[in-house]
């Protein structure tokens, strides 16, 4: 099985690599930062704001509670949304960029 | 489409099989049922927690506040048909472990299924591979007796998935083979990098590994009362024997049908809760605040930061944070190590590896995450549902850390059908819990032996020359032995305290591996001297911190404590008009603060007191893994790791040139 020699110097510098590269590290990195910023407002709100977390909502279903719940929905949106942006975007200019290669 | 017809015909036996013990055990188990069994159903959910019913499982369901000193009870599952099930269990598994073995011919075959296993397969074995019978059995307890700390304690679980999700798991299928020592190696010197990566995978897997056997140790004795030996010795074989025999196939469908086996448990137990409530998540609500036992239980956990709550105040404050977790600083920490640790951690890395594309990684991820979250939002309703029909004092009076919960609410949601669908039902969660010690502790056995053999032994010792026989043969030899180190350290370590070693796990993972995984994907300048710098300060600074935290036994503050025990019990007792002695409580809690304060000595370390205020070192151990793999980088430059950094950056992102699992 000998592999094939690929150029990498030459493909990092292709355009359709620097879109796809520039499009990912974006859209990854964002939306990780965000993720992270809205898991921890939990344990930082549960603990410097109480009050807060407190009011209820629904009969007695409070707005921690709500929040918490809310934890696994935006997790959930960000995996749907992030597998929609990929399948539709990154794997088409990977595939683009392949074939422009003639690979 | 065998696998499929496997597994079908795996889930058709065990329903027969199970239908079919239930026949047999009829009579004999309806005449002696625990006495945990409950009363039959009663109407409204309130009721059964207040209506006094005249049989021993009173004690549970009515609260006992007024009684001296509440009897300890135990949940004892039913022998015959827990153990029947159990050989269902072994007997499925063992029989995916031969189909597997048949398979398992090459060293892709043994460390990554031959790439072979579809996005869909890889989600449930990831769920598989990480729900340990912590979270199943843990956080549901939290939940049943501190109410939302338990709950907001379980969310950081699945976040952690965002990461491996966006950061790890793509780049690493496109980038690497077989173990974390692959990634790592691409540009940099691969021996020293191997060894290291090596290590650290074997200390982090050894950490996780030793609090899942003592875990199962514990749990089995707890609920079968087979002696703790015999359960680690049992655990260890079966483990031994699905990965020396299977390989990375037959562990991947031991935690494929510990997956489903757990999520058809929480599923049908959370749905036999909401009939009880009529599903109405509102009502269900009310039924917690308005509780009286919670109420009263609520009332005594405050009443010890000061507080004095009664009434509906003290059932809302169960829905409110700050029961259980009281240190900001230390969720904090906690939630770091989880969100970064769990894309360290080896054995789920490792699990990229088996899947043919990057975008089945993909897949498998979104899946694992719907898995993981579904099972978390159930186990609320299984935590709240258990302090609602089985009482806090109840959970308590059985494991003062409310690990039962989830079995004891089994075997009465079951009993309030009859008493027979009780047994059964706890037996199947019996089951279930022995399914998750099994797939977890594969799962890291199998992580753990290919870092030391083709990571130390193929590539470092052999210089990658092997043949695919020798390879084989490696691994199994080195499974052989690292199971059995994990029988022994499971067994030697069954008097220590252990609850600290899967933070300790996530910890390292996060501080040590996951920052020159990322280093190693994104930035250029990194090189050997970022990754051995990082991988070692990350690891070291993460056990240290720990061996001087509060984890650890400190006797002098013990005493301390138990000096204002005896202090504000004797002031008690002079209080105390003439001729009343204490209560047999208080007298028995003076009678061991006594001893305690008689206790002097340093802790493992040589410490009186903690040096690090923190139970996890995280918010510490993280930034300096980082920091060192960053500074170990730029102090050492390398050229031709900056050059190749292009080759592993194209590579990563595409797939193009990836190793393929399968050998053409």
């Amino acid at each position: 099985m000998a592999e094939r020699q690929y150029d990498w110097k030459a493909i990092a510098k292709n355009p359709k690599f620097v879109e796809l590269h520039h499009k990912k590290t974006a859209f990854l990195f964002g939306w990780w930062i965000f993720s992270c910023v809205y898991y921890f407002l939990l344990p930082i709100g549960a603990a410097y704001t109480p009050g807060i977390f407190k009011v209820k909502i629904i009969g007695v279903i409070n707005f921690g509670y709500i929040f918490a719940l809310s934890q696994f929905f935006v997790s959930w949106g960000i995996a749907l949304y992030y597998s929609h942006v990929a399948n539709k975007d990154f794997d088409r200019l990977t595939r683009e960029l392949i074939d422009e290669l003639h690979l | 489409m065998t696998i499929k017809k496997i597994f079908i015909a795996a889930t058709l036996a065990l329903s027969v099989a199970a239908a079919a013990y239930a026949e047999e055990q009829k009579a004999p188990a309806a005449g002696a049922a625990p006495a945990m069994s409950a009363p039959a159903a009663q109407g409204a959910p309130a009721a059964t927690a207040a209506a006094p019913a005249p049989n021993a499982a009173a004690s549970v369901a009515t609260p006992a506040p007024a009684a001296p000193a509440p009897v300890k009870k135990e949940l004892k599952a039913n022998k015959t048909i827990t153990i029947g099930m159990f050989m269902i269990i072994i007997a499925i598994t063992m029989g995916v472990v031969v189909w597997a073995a048949k398979q398992t011919k090459s060293a892709a075959d043994f460390y990554a299924a031959g790439g072979g296993i579809t996005g869909t397969q890889n989600g449930w074995a990831i769920a598989g591979d990480y729900m340990s019978a912590a979270s199943f059995l843990g956080i549901s307890g939290l939940i049943s007796l501190y109410g939302y700390d338990g709950f907001m304690y379980s969310v950081g679980w699945l976040v952690a998935y965002i990461t491996v999700l966006l950061i790890v798991a793509e780049p690493c299928r496109n980038a690497g083979k077989y173990t974390l020592g692959d990634i790592l190696s691409f540009r940099t010197s691969p021996k020293p990098v191997r060894a290291f990566a090596a290590i650290s995978t074997v200390a982090v897997s050894t950490f996780y590994l030793t609090a899942q056997m003592v875990g199962a140790g514990k749990l089995m004795a707890l609920l079968i009362g087979i002696p703790y030996k015999m359960s680690i010795i049992g655990v260890g074989v079966l483990m031994v024997g699905y990965v020396v025999f299977g390989g990375m196939v037959a562990t991947t469908w031991v935690q494929i049908i510990k997956a489903g086996l757990l999520m058809s448990g929480a599923f049908l137990l959370s749905f036999l809760v909401m009939i009880k409530s009529g599903f109405n998540p509102i009502g269900f609500f009310n039924t917690i605040v308005s509780s009286p036992e919670i109420q009263d239980h609520v009332s005594k956990l405050v009443l010890k930061d000061g507080v004095i709550l009664s009434g509906m105040d003290a059932g809302q404050r169960f829905l409110e944070p700050g029961l259980y977790l009281k240190n900001p600083l230390d969720q904090i920490s906690l939630g770091m190590a989880l969100v970064l640790g769990t894309a360290g951690m080896p054995h789920i890395l490792m699990r990229f590896f088996t899947v043919p594309t990057a975008q089945a990684a993909r897949k498998s991820v979104i899946i694992a995450m719907f898995i993981i979250g579904g099972f978390y939002v159930l186990t609320t309703l299984l935590g709240f549902g258990a302090a609602i029909h089985l009482t806090p004092q109840g959970i308590t009076s059985v494991d003062p850390g409310g690990n039962m919960a989830t079995l004891m609410l089994a075997q009465q949601m079951g009993a309030d059908i009859a008493p027979i669908i009780g047994d059964l039902f706890l037996a199947f969660l019996c089951a279930v819990a022995f399914a998750t010690i099994l797939a977890v502790v594969s799962g890291l056995v199998l992580a753990a032996s290919a870092a030391i053999a083709h990571d130390i032994y193929v590539n470092v010792i052999k210089d990658g020359h092997a043949d695919q026989h020798e390879q084989v043969f490696a691994a199994r030899a080195t499974s052989f032995v690292v199971g059995a180190c994990g029988i022994l350290i499971g067994i030697a370590a069954e008097k220590q305290n252990v609850a600290h070693l899967v933070a300790l796990a996530f910890a390292v993972a996060a501080s040590g591996n996951l920052p020159v995984v990322v280093l190693s994907l994104f930035w250029r300048k990194f090189n050997t001297a970022g990754v051995i710098s990082g991988l070692v300060v990350g690891t070291v600074a993460s056990i240290a911190l720990v061996m001087v935290s509060p984890n650890m036994t400190y006797p002098k503050v013990i005493a301390e404590g138990a000096k204002k025990v005896v202090v504000a019990m004797e002031k008690k007792q002079a209080a105390l008009p003439a001729g009343q002695s204490l209560s047999e409580k208080d007298a028995k809690a003076l009678a061991k603060a006594k001893v305690d304060a008689q206790q002097t000595g340093t802790s493992m370390v040589g410490l009186e007191k903690p040096l690090f205020t923190l139970k996890n070192p995280g918010i510490i151990s993280i930034p300096l893994g980082f920091m060192a793999a960053i500074l170990g980088a730029l102090a050492f430059p390398s050229r031709r790791s900056e050059e190749m950094f292009d080759e592993v950056y194209v590579r990563q992102n595409t797939g193009l040139g990836m190793a393929k699992a399968v050998e053409h």
